[in-house]
């Protein structure tokens, strides 16, 4: 007797569809997954759709429209599970760039018509907007990480996805430290592992895809950088990038607002 | 030059630099892996050699409170720099690995221990203090009534070749440790790299019946009485100039005593949190498993990696966790260290390699630390 699958559904708000993409990109395991899951509702995979409720969602992208804003709430009603995946929908992602700027401004800049446009004034995480039950980081996610997290869900149990820095897993890894030995300033220490310290492996700094980690000691890592000649407008642009949003992030590149006004 | 010499444990007797590869191909020619010094990402790393040319010949590095950077001599010294990058730890406390593996079946599941073929490493290059810290880490992975089999059998095999220091480095205090310079005990054999005029020689003493064995495949001439003199005097030199200092007298009382002083809070200021003092230091030996399971449930497996009391899962219970400011977790991390390890394994965690200063991108020093408590409570 066929057991019934537990139905999964992908939904994308604001965003490049990248983590949508790590989703397939998990070639070896997409036909396990799909003898465990219903494919329910995946547009970037199929137009074939099956009506919810879902057991699982996992939402890509921010809020930026009110269209979206309302949208979100439908989802959030037909699954009992959400998860957001990725820096758009965990913390605003990119576009909230827009969120340290007046959006008419930017709106003129970029459209011949900005009288098309019809966004909000700033871009958001999911979870500003609904409840969210795991939120699992990274611009884009680590297909890994994602793996873990629909098995842990088909099994009731937490994730294993770690909290703590990167610098950790850039240790365990063997690399040399680029601040320390390079004296290259790097995002690493304030940053969730999860990424494997990609970018420290090839010589270069972290760049924060990962967002803050658990406990990130933001004023601290200012002064490693500035001790490294970065400026606190290089500062302000280095904490606003995939995850500028991010509380963590947002507040202590703020602080770097009078250095961006000398700019 | 004689190859006659066979030298029992305690005896010395040299090895010219023209020779000195063929210890490589000895140590290989046993069988074992040689992990040595080499130059990679722009630092000294300890990896997997094949033969001399692979070592940093000329090079030394330069260390301060969060930096570190390579330089070349103004000689052709093999051993002319200080401590590496990261020391011998993730060679026989792997930074992860499988504890065991399970299949399940209708009725039962079978448990596969993934037991693998153990690596013979000889570590080329132990310096004194790191040589000390594989003995605390001993006491930790193989005491007890619950040895850890996967250490225990790579360090029975491993065959330890020490280098005694000729130069300290600014974060360098294994004196104040009673860690080095000079490597004691521990080793399978001990050079003393010898550069002065004309000469380019290697002291190399004994130290266990493996060792006497590779000796035996070495071309060694006699070593003088002014050899060893020499040699003697090149490690006195270094035990003279130390970078730092860290005072032990009363120090676990004074830290155990103190844990509620102002200099917690002060240096939770400029502490990052990220654990690098932990995973760079050779004795933090912390580590946490983790289950995964494939997605049908039919098979699982338990992981172990280095886990760091600077995490916040760390001190994970029920309810939260006990260590949630950074404060607490420095002041757990230096505690133990330096205080409460001896409690609980009868000598300091800390064996003064410097690592920790080195390694940490904020420059903490653990020595300005113990040093500013320790001014504070004096002048009370």
């Amino acid at each position: 007797m066929a057991k019934s699958k537990p139905k999964l559904a992908v939904w994308k708000f604001a965003s490049c569809d990248g983590c949508q993409l790590s989703i397939l990109d998990l070639e070896d395991e997409l036909l396990a997954l799909t003898g465990e899951v219903e494919i329910a509702q995946f547009l970037e995979a199929t137009r074939a759709v099956s009506e919810g409720p879902y057991d699982l969602s996992l939402v890509e992208g921010s809020i930026t429209t009110a269209h979206d804003a309302e949208r979100i709430k439908m989802v959030r009603q037909q699954s009992k599970m959400l998860v957001t995946i990725g820096a758009c929908a965990t913390s605003g992602g990119i576009q909230a760039l827009r969120n340290f700027r007046d959006i008419n401004d930017f709106v003129a800049a970029v459209y011949a018509r900005p009288d098309y446009i019809d966004t909000l004034a700033t871009s958001t995480p999911i979870a500003e907007h609904v409840a969210v039950d795991f939120e699992l980081r990274g611009c884009p996610v680590n297909k890994h990480q994602l793996l873990e997290v629909v098995t842990a869900f088909l099994f009731g149990r937490k994730p294993m996805v770690a909290g703590h820095s990167v610098c950790m897993e850039c240790k365990m890894r063997g690399n040399v430290c680029v601040t320390v030995a390079h004296g290259t300033p790097c995002l690493g220490p304030v940053t969730q592992a999860g990424c494997g310290a990609i970018c420290p492996a090839y010589d270069r700094g972290c760049y924060g895809c990962y967002g803050p980690q658990d406990t990130p000691a933001m004023p601290a890592m200012s002064k490693v950088l500035e001790a490294h000649e970065m400026k606190g407008r290089d500062i302000q642009r280095i904490l606003r990038t995939f995850n500028a949003h991010a509380a963590p992030f947002r507040e202590e590149s703020q602080r770097h607002d009078a250095a961006d006004d000398q700019g | 030059m004689s190859t006659d010499l066979a030298l029992q444990i305690g005896e010395h007797a040299l090895l010219a630099r023209a020779e000195f590869g063929k210890l490589i191909d000895a140590l290989r020619g046993q069988g074992y892996a040689v992990i040595g010094p080499t130059l990679q990402g722009g630092a000294i790393v300890y990896s997997e050699i094949s033969g001399e040319s692979e070592l940093p010949v000329g090079w030394t590095d330069e260390q301060e409170a969060g930096t570190y950077r390579l330089k070349r001599r103004e000689d052709e010294a093999l051993f002319g720099y200080v401590a590496g990058a990261q020391s011998w730890r993730p060679f026989l406390f792997q930074p992860r690995r499988t504890l065991w593996r399970a299949k399940g079946s209708a009725a039962d599941f079978a448990i596969d221990p993934d037991v693998r073929e153990t690596p013979r490493f000889a570590f080329l290059g132990m310096r004194a203090c790191e040589l000390k810290a594989v003995s605390i880490q001993d006491r930790v992975f193989m005491d007890g009534i619950h040895p850890d089999a996967d250490y225990s059998a790579r360090r029975d095999a491993a065959f330890f070749i020490a280098v005694n220091c000729a130069r300290a480095g600014a974060t360098c205090f294994c004196v104040s440790m009673d860690a080095g310079p000079r490597a004691e005990a521990g080793y399978d054999l001990a050079l003393t790299e010898i550069i002065g005029e004309g000469r380019h020689d290697f002291l190399l003493e004994v130290g266990s019946p493996r060792g006497a064995v590779i000796a035996s495949l070495l071309s060694l001439r006699a070593a003088g009485d002014g050899d060893a003199a020499e040699a003697e005097a090149i490690v006195e030199r270094t035990a003279q100039s130390m970078g730092r200092v860290l005072q032990t007298e009363g120090l676990k009382s004074l830290l155990q005593e103190n844990l509620e002083h102002p200099q917690w809070d002060d240096v939770a200021e400029r502490c990052l949190s990220c654990g690098n003092c932990t995973f760079a230091c050779p004795t933090c030996f912390c580590h946490t498993d983790e289950d995964v399971t494939d997605l049908d449930g039919q098979a699982a497996e338990r992981h172990q990696r280095w886990d760091s009391c600077f995490s916040l899962d760390f001190s994970y219970i029920r309810g939260g966790s006990v260590r949630p400011g950074i404060a607490s977790r420095y002041r757990q991390w230096m505690t133990h260290k330096l205080a409460n390890w001896i409690d609980q394994f009868g000598e300091s965690g800390c064996v003064g390699c410097g690592r920790c200063i080195t390694w940490c991108p904020a420059g903490i020093d653990i020595t300005a630390e113990a040093a500013a408590i320790r001014a504070s409570i004096e002048k009370d």
